[in-house]
């Protein structure tokens, strides 16, 4: 056996001692400070080191996707986890070999479902240090708009099922309901409510329609009560509390070393966050804080996870004010298409119109490797181009793929139900994990 | 409970602050100071360093590839404490080497550096494993390895992760490797469902075989015919 | 399948040797409406679909109208399995082991473009439509599809299930061909399979 740990469990019909109550027996499995006591008659000795292998998922309702877990347990305790992914393993990398740079932008939106605004921008944060371009000031904060918008929906997710899992019901249906507010949007931004493919190398898809920023005021100024809302069913609560702390600890080390980022690696402790150290879209300029907690478990990771949405809050507040006027798109006929009328009338637009559809946009050759703090962690997108209008290949760097590849080191000594609170606490979704 | 001691990035004194970068040049540039240490800690190991789009790329001899990282990583100096990535390219100039990347960050320096090492045409696909040094390199690495074929010398448990044990198809990134795959559509779904999504207690793959023994009687003959549990 | 046409409401069959008697009809009406008002639905959420499945399930959409309040996690306890997302083959023998878990009678929802067809995703891993491992009642378009376009396929189920008759032959289980365990021939597979339109600049790399 690789793990020499001694368990204590209560055998409850056989193991009754003299007294008349359970006897607690430790079940040892080597001598490393196990007191090896003697076992009571009636009891077989057999039951040293019997261990059972647990299958949780690939369909479970708290893996949150299709992720596996095997476990093998001695009695309550996880003595071993080894997770499976790859159920959701569709091929984004290879297919982003077979398509132009714009076209990538609808898979951006697919590989983490719960952070599509922000993947896009991210997606043509990459594509535009390929092709050299520079964004206009407009674009750069409606960018930041989307970005704090996404990482503030995919909290909610966050927040909402994981309640579930640990036993609360009503923080979903409140946060599914701040989402919609969300959805809508976005929907009258770009026009899709999840899938919203929102950005385009050198702008966004679409401006802001007329009144749209009212509708972002009213959430900004709504949804910190929802949260405090939240905040008062779930901080203090008993069972909240006592399901998840000092549940999962990762020392600051440890998580550094294992490569987690976001929320999971600030909340052990390590003030990193690629907005503030790595800055993209101006981050430098607003003013935000960032929180890191000191114990590394699961609580923690809830309160940082909390905080970064008021966060998020405050730089929305900044970047409604400081929003200025402009083009949303850059001038640069290389990758942005030409407006309609201009390409029906003008021989030079309509060149650039077809060669835009038609061929694509073709960057010099080279590589770029941009990070961004999505609500999940460090995204990376990694772009390498030949000089053809396709990629030669298109490298996701997934934050939670890396954040899951530690659930062994965090849950292994724990007891079965705090596998689905440490699980939760990632805040995985597959689509990015698989690909 | 025990409080952590909070680690700070961008620690080391007299950085500036960091600010987004504007208007970088597509070839040359500042390179990362690490580049330097590194030509004249390792000299001839470190074949050549370009600078693309602001970010330092250091190409690097496969065989050193190993003590290079671990320098990096230990070196007060440099303390590249973190592995964001570990991945490959291969081009569709197929005479073009195929790239093993290691994308490293140091957090107290707040440095960002690309180590690449080259796999010429006809060399087997070996890389070594950075595993001993980052924890978070034993998924990276396995992915690199399901989807590239390339194998990591010193991994402890090299095998596939996204696409199951028995895929008979081939390495999917590998430039060769057509878009919907080898096989049929028909073929594909045969094979896949021939699976039996229960069976794979199997020992090998979940590693456990040591466990094996410790096991209940029953359990083991179920197990052991690939039963399927809970039917 | 129970696609044949029920009498109208009301109809009362004197010959019972040609049709089906007045009871009958009227107990086929009176089982189907109450299958039809309390689907159990098994959500099988793989991707982003199961994202707009928990916001129909949530408050503004409110899934516990149409009496599926109760989400069946458990395929044993479960009428509707709603495939919500994209299917790789990974995870197909899964499916189908969950499909063939689910109690008699069942039916199933495929809830998107990547469920209903591979969707965008024409790869090397991706199952090109879940017909071709388990039978499906209604498709839903969209990618993913909006909760309205969920709840419209749910009220197509509910009339499906009202048209059902005991009399006609209990649906079967599916039975794959033994030598290649599949459900439909491999040509058919092949050919569902297959791009939609001129796909050759859509499978060409470079250029």
């Amino acid at each position: 056996m690789a793990t020499k740990r001694t368990v204590e469990v209560e055998l409850s019909t056989t193991g009754i001692g003299p007294d008349g109550k359970p006897q607690r027996i430790p079940l040892v499995a080597g001598g490393d400070g196990g007191v090896a006591l003697q076992a009571p008659p009636g009891i077989e000795p057999d039951l040293e080191g019997e261990h059972m292998l647990i299958n949780i998922g690939p369909q479970h309702p708290a893996t949150h996707g299709v992720l596996r877990l095997v476990l093998e347990l001695d009695g309550e305790t996880v003595v071993r986890c080894i997770p499976h992914i790859g159920y959701l393993h569709c091929g984004f990398e290879k297919i982003g070999e077979y398509r132009q740079y714009n076209q990538i932008i609808p898979w951006t939106d697919r590989d983490d479902y719960l952070n599509c605004v922000g993947n896009n921008i991210a997606f043509a944060l990459g594509a535009e240090k390929l092709f050299g371009i520079e964004v206009t000031p407009r674009c750069t904060v409606l960018r930041v708009i989307g970005m704090e918008l996404s990482r503030i929906i995919s909290h909610l997710v966050w927040m909402g099922t994981t309640c579930i899992d640990i036993g609360a019901y009503t923080p979903f249906l409140w946060s599914f309901q701040e989402r919609e507010n969300v959805y809508n949007l976005f929907e009258g931004w770009v026009g899709a409510r999840l899938t919203t493919s929102a950005s385009r190398v050198g702008g966004m898809a679409a401006d802001i329609p007329d009144g749209w920023l009212d509708g972002l005021k009213a959430f900004v100024r709504t949804f910190p009560k929802t949260l405090d809302e939240c905040d008062r069913v779930v901080t203090k609560n008993g069972i909240w509390v006592g399901r998840t702390v000092g549940i999962g600890v990762m020392s600051p080390e440890e998580a550094i070393n294992y490569g987690l980022s976001g929320p999971m690696l600030r909340a052990s402790g390590v003030d990193y966050d690629v907005r503030k150290d790595f800055p993209y879209l101006d981050y430098e300029t607003y003013d935000f804080e960032v929180p890191v907690g000191v114990h590394g478990d699961v609580y923690d990771r809830y309160l940082v996870r909390m905080e970064e949405m008021r966060q998020s809050v405050r730089i929305l507040e900044q970047a409604i004010a400081r929003l200025p006027d402009g083009p949303v798109n850059v001038d640069d006929p290389r990758v942005i298409l030409p407006p309609k009328h201009k390409a029906t009338s003008e021989m030079e637009s309509m060149i650039h119109h077809f060669k835009n559809v038609m061929e694509g946009p073709r960057p010099a050759p080279g590589e770029a490797y941009v990070a961004v703090e999505a609500p999940k962690g460090e995204k990376g997108y990694y772009m390498v181009s030949d000089g053809s209008a396709k990629p030669v290949r298109w490298r996701i760097r997934p934050p939670s793929y890396v954040n899951l590849s530690a659930i062994p080191k965090m849950v292994e000594g724990h007891l079965l139900s705090d596998v689905i609170a440490i699980n939760a606490s990632i805040d995985i979704v597959m689509g990015e994990i698989d690909r | 409970m025990s409080e952590f001691t909070v680690i700070r990035a961008g620690s080391a004194a007299g950085l500036p602050v960091p600010a987004t970068p504007k208007n970088v040049p597509h070839r040359g540039g500042d390179a990362n100071p690490s580049a330097e240490a590194l030509k004249a800690q390792f000299g001839a190991a470190i074949r050549r360093v370009e600078v693309v789009w602001g970010e330092t790329n250091v190409i690097v001899e496969m065989a050193k590839a190993h003590e290079i990282i671990q320098w990096l990583h230990g070196d007060p100096s440099q303390s590249y404490e973190y592995l964001s990535d570990v991945t490959a390219v291969e081009f569709r100039d197929r005479a073009l080497p195929i790239e093993v990347i290691w994308h490293l960050r140091s957090l107290k320096f707040r440095r960002f550096l690309r180590v690449k090492a080259l796999i010429e045409k006809g060399q087997p696909l070996v890389a070594p494993s950075v595993f001993d040094i980052y924890k978070g390199a034993d998924w990276l690495e396995r992915e690199c390895y399901d989807m590239f074929g390339i194998r990591f010398e010193g991994h402890p448990d090299l095998r596939r992760i996204l696409l199951w044990e028995q895929y008979a198809e081939g390495f999917p990134l590998r430039k060769d490797f057509p878009l919907r795959g080898r096989f049929s559509r028909a073929e594909q779904l045969r094979q896949a469902l021939a699976a039996n999504p229960e069976a794979r207690y199997s020992m090998e793959e979940l590693s456990v075989a040591d466990a094996y023994a410790d096991l209940p009687q029953d359990m083991r003959a179920r197990i052991k015919g690939g039963e399927s549990t809970g039917e | 399948m129970g696609l044949t046409d029920a009498p109208a409401p009301g109809v009362v069959s004197l010959d019972a040797g040609q049709g089906d008697g007045w009871i009958t009809t009227r107990l086929d009406f009176l089982v189907n409406w109450g299958r039809a008002n309390s689907l159990w639905p098994m959500p099988f959420g793989t991707a982003c679909c199961a994202i707009e499945f928990m916001a129909s399930a949530a408050s503004k959409f409110d899934l516990a109208r149409f009496g599926m309040e109760r989400m069946g996690f458990s395929p044993r306890q479960a009428d509707v399995l709603i495939c919500a997302g994209r299917v790789p083959f990974k995870l197909a023998p899964v499916l189908r082991r969950i499909w063939q878990q689910m109690p008699q009678p069942k039916w199933s929802i495929s809830m998107g473009a990547c469920a209903s067809t591979g969707g965008m995703f024409d790869t090397y891993a991706v199952t090109q439509g879940i017909d071709t491992i388990i039978p499906v009642d209604v498709y839903v378009p969209g990618c993913p599809p909006r909760p309205e376009a969920l709840i419209h396929a749910i009220m197509m189920l509910q009339k499906k299930v009202m048209k059902e008759r005991m009399s006609a032959t209990p649906r079967d289980e599916m039975v794959p061909d033994p030598a290649s365990q599949l459900y439909i021939p491999p040509s058919r597979i092949d050919k569902l399979s297959e791009a939609f339109g001129n796909s050759v600049p859509q499978t060409r790399s470079g250029q």
